[in-house]
């Protein structure tokens, strides 16, 4: 097996596992807090495409747009929460997801509306689309840039979730709702700084992501999100480290098996192709329900008992 | 004075006479209009999907209503159901020309109802093998394994090498649909059966969940949602009755997908998305989660809506000469979505909340509606 023939796979894995990482952090932050899948925060970071799509071909130059979708995006993540879960808070914790899966609902149809349902082409961002040589893979420079962009955010992320005073909040909320209600937390503005901080965070992850795939319809958020759940899950939920482990573990799995017949071809293992990267979705949930049942907290998540 | 003496059980068995009454003239209705109505009419369309889905939103009501298992993977186990079907039905003469990339491998040929048996044997076949490892996860870990699981399905059903059985990504088509129900008779007339047959089979299999609903194993079930480990308590075999919820839910959705490939006519993997899970759950959402009536006409209303009623607003409408605003091509979904939006918001119970039909005639409030509305 050389290593040029897997390198390109694996450069792609790493980029697309970070455009992941920055979805997953939204989700895991959101289900440490509110135990709820978010199932329309992948929809969120479809929408801030969209934004960007239509706020550029509005004639804005890209100084001005590019921070304005990012904005609007934080606007969206934010309403969302004070519109279809606040009003649930005391609710089933049933209700509350199925009321993200009818904003997921919304959100794609209003998409699909807007649209008329054809691919729109993602605006091409200088710089970070150029293409690169990477000892002789050809790639674009948002796969190295991702990387390090997500390292930087996590980082800060982290500074301020250990750090500050939000931090210390949202640590006491996901630790006990109630009791740190009861210490004097405002509950609600820290759920509401939480899903500011994951829209955010979509929306820099869908400027890298379609910057790469370069398309955006209004079902192109579902898969990316549920992939970035699994990586949630998978790394433990509630922990961020924990969830960009698992996003770029889960993006450079997926990326190599979409290149697995041609790397098993080229190693001699087979004689013909397989068809395999039909399961690069598949794996995903392979992995996750493999995760589930050996180790249900994931790589880092810490242990929690039931209370009956 | 016996009627003194036992009022409540008097009142009850009226109230069930006529819900009977309701189904038998609804069943009598179809068949009639059939009869007269031109076959293309919308109503058909709708009613032959309606009761489809009406088939499989009860099927996931028995998961997520009466069990209390919060599982996304209908889409899944539909997709199973529907192949199956199509595979086992189809003519041996049209086999060639919808396998065409392929050498058919499963040379069988079924009849219509074996094939719909099958189609959910398989399903829940399938079901009982995801359920070893799945169903110990609780709540939303259960939700997002199911779905995922429902993906893979998917994946599987679409990969090239198993092209000989399911066609790999292409679609299959030929098998006895709906239309195939109408019977030519002798003087030349036909006896049309297209709607009605989904009706009978949607009717049975509904009629065998309501009687499982209403047996012990039924309220093993309501009790494993209510508190599961108070159930484990009394004695109920938590996992197995959960296997055991989780098959039958499976097996009719498979037969639900049968039917769906009946109506759709063409088949192919990749329409099965977590989508259709989710409209499915939004019926049982709008009918009330635990009522079966509830998701029965539930489905109807969102078929007619989605199909019929409200694809006025796809189009430009004008009153007079003055253009009515917004309308255009997916605005129907917009709205159909800040409908369902508002009643998950404003209007948790659904419709029928957790009441049957028999139990709206007599006018009893359900006997956690009024808990849910202080909660």
């Amino acid at each position: 097996m050389s290593f040029s023939t897997v390198l390109p796979y694996l450069l792609s894995g790493i980029s697309v596992g970070g455009q992941y990482a920055l979805i997953a952090i939204g989700y895991t932050m959101v289900y440490g807090i509110l135990r709820l899948i978010n199932f329309a925060h992948g929809d969120v970071f479809m929408v801030s495409g969209i934004l960007m799509v239509y706020l550029n071909a509005s004639g804005l130059p890209l100084y001005i747009s590019l921070p304005l979708s990012v904005l609007l995006t934080v606007v969206i993540g934010f309403v969302i929460e004070r519109v279809a879960y606040k009003p649930l808070r005391s609710a089933p914790r049933m209700s509350i997801m199925i009321s993200a899966i009818g904003v997921s609902y919304l959100l794609q149809n209003l998409v699909l509306y807007i649209t008329g349902g054809l691919n729109q082409v993602y605006p091409t961002i200088p710089w970070i689309s150029q293409s690169i040589s990477v000892f002789g893979a050809t790639t674009r420079m948002v796969t190295l840039v991702t990387p390090v962009l997500v390292v930087i955010l996590v980082l800060a992320l982290v500074l301020l979730i250990n750090h500050t005073k939000v931090g210390m909040a949202m640590r006491a909320v996901s630790k006990d709702f109630e009791t740190s209600q009861l210490m004097g937390v405002k509950i609600n503005s820290v759920i509401s700084v939480t899903f500011i901080i994951g829209s955010f965070l979509a929306a820099i992850g869908s400027i890298l992501y379609f910057t790469n795939y370069t398309t955006v319809i209004q079902t192109s958020g579902a898969m990316p999100g549920l992939k970035a759940f699994v990586a949630a899950v998978f790394g433990g939920i509630g922990s961020v480290p924990g969830a960009v482990v698992g996003a770029f573990i889960i993006g450079i799995c997926e990326s190599i098996i979409k290149g697995l017949d041609l790397i098993l071809l080229q190693a001699g293992v087979t004689t013909q192709m397989l068809g395999l990267s039909t399961f690069s979705d598949a794996f995903t949930f392979a992995l996750l329900i493999v995760i589930l049942i050996v180790k249900p907290t994931g790589l880092f998540g810490e242990k929690t008992t039931d209370k009956v | 004075m016996q009627n003194t003496i036992s009022p409540v059980k008097k009142k009850a068995d009226a109230a069930t006479w006529i819900t009977a009454g309701i189904i038998l003239a609804v069943y009598v209705a179809v068949f009639v209009l059939e009869q007269f109505l031109p076959a293309t009419s919308m109503l058909f369309t709708v009613l032959k999907k309606g009761a489809t889905y009406a088939l499989v939103a009860v099927s996931m009501n028995l998961l997520n209503g009466f069990t209390g298992l919060f599982s996304l993977g209908q889409a899944g186990f539909m997709l199973i159901g529907a192949y199956t079907y199509a595979i086992f039905s189809m003519p041996m003469e049209a086999r060639a020309t919808v396998y065409q990339y392929y050498d058919c491998a499963i040379n069988v040929t079924l009849g219509v109802v074996p094939s719909l048996i099958l189609a959910g044997l398989v399903a829940a076949a399938f079901a009982f093998l995801i359920g070893l490892p799945v169903l110990r996860l609780k709540s939303d870990y259960l939700a997002i394994a199911t779905l995922g699981f429902a993906e893979i399905i998917r994946a599987v059903f679409q990969w090239q090498k198993l092209g000989p059985v399911t066609n790999g990504s292409n679609m299959l088509k030929d098998y006895p649909t709906f239309n195939d129900f109408n019977i030519t008779l002798a003087n030349g007339r036909t006896l049309y059966l297209s709607t009605l047959m989904p009706f009978i089979i949607a009717g049975v299999c509904i009629a065998i969940i309501v009687l499982l609903i209403n047996s012990s194993y039924g309220r093993a079930f309501k009790a494993i949602r209510d508190d599961e480990v108070a159930a484990e308590a009394m004695g109920i075999n938590l996992a197995r009755h959960k296997q055991l919820s989780f098959c039958v839910s499976s097996f009719f959705a498979g037969v639900g997908g049968a039917m769906l490939a009946m109506y759709t006519n063409t088949i192919q993997a990749k329409t099965f998305t977590s989508a259709m899970t989710y409209e499915i759950l939004l019926i049982v959402v709008l009918g009330g989660i635990g009522s079966v009536s509830g998701s029965c006409v539930a489905s109807f209303l969102f078929v007619a809506c989605s199909e019929w009623w409200l694809r006025f607003l796809d189009q430009e409408q004008y009153i007079g000469t003055w253009q009515v605003p917004l309308l255009r091509n997916g605005f129907r979904l917009v709205v159909f979505s800040i409908i369902i939006m508002l009643v998950v918001l404003f209007y948790r119970q659904g419709m029928f909340g957790m009441r049957e039909l028999p139990d709206i005639l007599r006018g009893k409030r359900g006997r956690r509606a009024g808990k849910g509305a202080v909660k």
